[in-house]
């Protein structure tokens, strides 16, 4: 049943046009920059983007950061908020559970296929990313690139603007050194860090997967179950952004979405990161668990 | 084949199936009828495990559903309502694709390409190319659904509202069909509107009426001669001062005749120099079956509010 799923992932256009896409934005955004030579000033726009002008190398770090926000939750949501409620839509959800498949394999295998595209969609931006940097922005010039050292200003994540960037956070990059305020990350630690990265923000985009799983059983309707995921993510960011609902903001499921600009601190700042993976551990736990539950003794009615 | 006792399903206050008892025996061409919202699609979808009962038991092939689900229902084939496919693929994709969806393994796999090779074949798909599903016409749709219920070359075919979409000769097709299958031993289980369609292919009919099995019973003994014979004339007047007492019901030409033997009473009405245009036995009609056991249905809201 894996197996199907994922050939019914891979044939099908959709994945592969969202793909397209998904790649698309920061490839244009590098061409912008390329042409014009104007990156955004240090501690404005997106975070690392400041520095890609310098070091193509770490435009992967820059490419993720552009499409985490938006392109890669709603990408996300839509394929898993799809999976269960599309099935249902068009009719074959009952033809598969008569042939028969079992209910939990169907959600099992739905799962999986949904990781797959996640892990897909992120590799891609990587190494799309990797090939745009190094080649329209040019390798790394020097290994502490381009930036005098120590000047902590020039901090990737400090003041992304982005929602979710704890403010400790910036205090603690503000003491320690980061790779790209000056100590010289070798190619081995970058790839190591944007490993981290990718396996971060694929945990990141599976607890979003999972509430669109969860809600996909609930509607017949693929689009309400897409738009329902991300409404909540939409609450949650305006939550986070909120001061007067800090006692909630530790358990919001966007709060630790931009820890993994933590990787590329020397060393590792670990604690948000940790955090980031254990709370979205319990949402992926809970939401599959209550998609479980709810599907295997739901009644197919479509 | 399938039994069924005192099977219900209520949805919050509404109860859609109540309290039925089916009996469909190995080998039948069973037709459920029964008006629009009469119960026909939830009653199937319970036998199917697609929607659990509130309460009641219901076996198939022996086995209590949906316990044993896994077993029975790889021996079924099903077409539930409208076919469903994968719009973007070719129909032959789609039936392999559902057919890896289910169990069986390597050797599912090895025979794969023949049955789903057969199942188009029986179904009058054979020549279809590889143009996507979403460029099929409704008929072709209907056709590639049954061969979809076909692939696992079933034992028990389970059909709801299989003749949708089909023109006459897809109809007819489909009898053909499904008379050829169940004469090498599978039994067909149908639900419909269509009472010609159920009336010249079933041999066992149910009927189903605001979610109760109202009848159900052999087709030919529902169709049992009445006692009456049909005598069209257009010496109407004579016949039916001839027969005086004996004339059920008269209509313009066309009357009832209490009586055994057509022949003999044409002998009679020849000798008595009248004239007969057409005589025979008469037979009730499933319509006239159905339409005496069952009710408006759900979709027929009278102007009295009534219910």
């Amino acid at each position: 049943m894996i197996g199907v799923e994922l050939v019914k992932l891979l044939r099908r256009p959709r994945t592969w046009i969202s793909l397209v896409l998904t790649c698309a934005l920061p490839f244009v955004v590098a061409i912008f920059i390329m042409i014009t030579h104007l990156a955004p000033p240090p501690g404005q726009g997106s975070a690392f983007l400041s520095a890609v002008l310098q070091n193509g190398e770490l435009y992967p770090a820059a490419a993720l950061a552009l499409v985490l926000p938006v392109f890669l939750p709603v990408a996300v949501a839509v394929v898993a908020g799809d999976s269960i409620a599309g099935e249902a839509a068009t009719g074959t959800l009952r033809y598969l559970l008569v042939r028969p498949v079992g209910r939990t394999r169907l959600l099992v295998a739905k799962l999986v296929s949904v990781i797959v595209y996640v892990l897909l969609v992120v590799l891609a931006v990587t190494v799309t990313a990797y090939a745009t940097g190094v080649f329209l922005l040019g390798p790394s010039q020097a290994a502490a690139v381009g930036q005098p050292p120590g000047g902590g200003g020039s901090l990737p994540g400090a003041g992304t603007g982005l929602a979710g960037q704890a403010p400790t956070a910036g205090q603690a990059a503000g003491s320690a050194v980061t790779s790209l305020s000056g100590t010289p990350l070798s190619l081995w630690q970058l790839t190591e860090r944007i490993a981290g990265a990718i396996a971060f923000i694929s945990v990141s985009m599976l607890g979003v997967a999972a509430i669109a799983l969860f809600l996909s059983t609930v509607t017949d309707s693929a689009l309400g179950s897409a738009l329902g995921a991300l409404a909540a993510l939409v609450a949650s960011e305006v939550l986070v952004t909120l001061n007067a609902a800090t006692v909630v903001q530790p358990y919001l499921p966007t709060r630790y979405w931009l820890a993994w600009i933590d990787f590329f601190r020397q060393p590792v700042f670990w604690r948000d990161i940790q955090r980031g993976f254990g709370i979205q551990a319990v949402y992926v736990v809970v939401f599959l668990a209550a998609a479980w539950a709810n599907f295997s003794t739901k009644d197919i009615t479509a | 084949m399938i039994v069924t006792r005192a099977l219900t399903k209520r949805y919050g206050t509404i109860t859609a199936v109540r309290s039925v008892d089916l009996d469909v025996r190995e080998g039948d061409r069973y037709g459920l009828l029964g008006p629009n919202g009469s119960g026909k699609t939830t009653l199937v979808r319970m036998l199917l495990a697609l929607v659990y009962a509130t309460s009641g038991e219901i076996d198939v092939m022996g086995r209590r559903m949906p316990r044993h689900a896994r077993e029975v229902l790889p021996r079924i084939g099903a077409l539930i309502e409208e076919p469903a496919a994968y719009p973007h693929l070719s129909g032959r994709a789609n039936l392999a694709l559902l057919d890896a969806a289910g169990p069986g393994g390597l050797t599912a796999r090895r025979t794969r390409r023949q049955r789903v090779g057969e199942a188009l074949e029986q179904v009058g798909l054979a020549g279809v190319d590889r143009r996507p599903v979403k460029a099929y016409s409704l008929g072709m749709r209907q056709r590639l659904g049954l061969a979809a219920a076909l692939i696992r070359r079933p034992r028990l075919l389970v059909l709801d509202e299989p003749g949708n979409g089909l023109d006459p000769r897809g109809i007819r097709d489909l009898r053909e069909l499904l008379a050829g299958l169940n004469e090498a031993g599978v039994t067909v289980f149908l639900s419909s509107h269509l009472l010609a369609e159920v009336e010249q292919l079933c041999t066992r009919v149910g009927v189903l009426d605001a979610g109760r099995l109202v009848l159900q019973d052999d087709l030919a003994a529902l169709r049992a001669p009445t006692g009456l014979v049909g005598v069209d004339t257009p010496d109407a007047d004579q016949v039916a001062a001839l027969l005086d007492g004996q004339v059920e019901r008269r209509d313009g030409p066309h009357l009832l005749v209490r009586h055994q033997d057509a022949a003999a009473l044409n002998a009679r009405l020849v000798g008595a120099g009248l004239r007969v245009s057409a005589i025979g036995p008469h037979q009730r009609t499933l319509e006239e079956i159905v339409l005496s056991v069952t009710g408006a249905g759900s979709d027929h809201i009278a102007g009295e509010a009534s219910s």
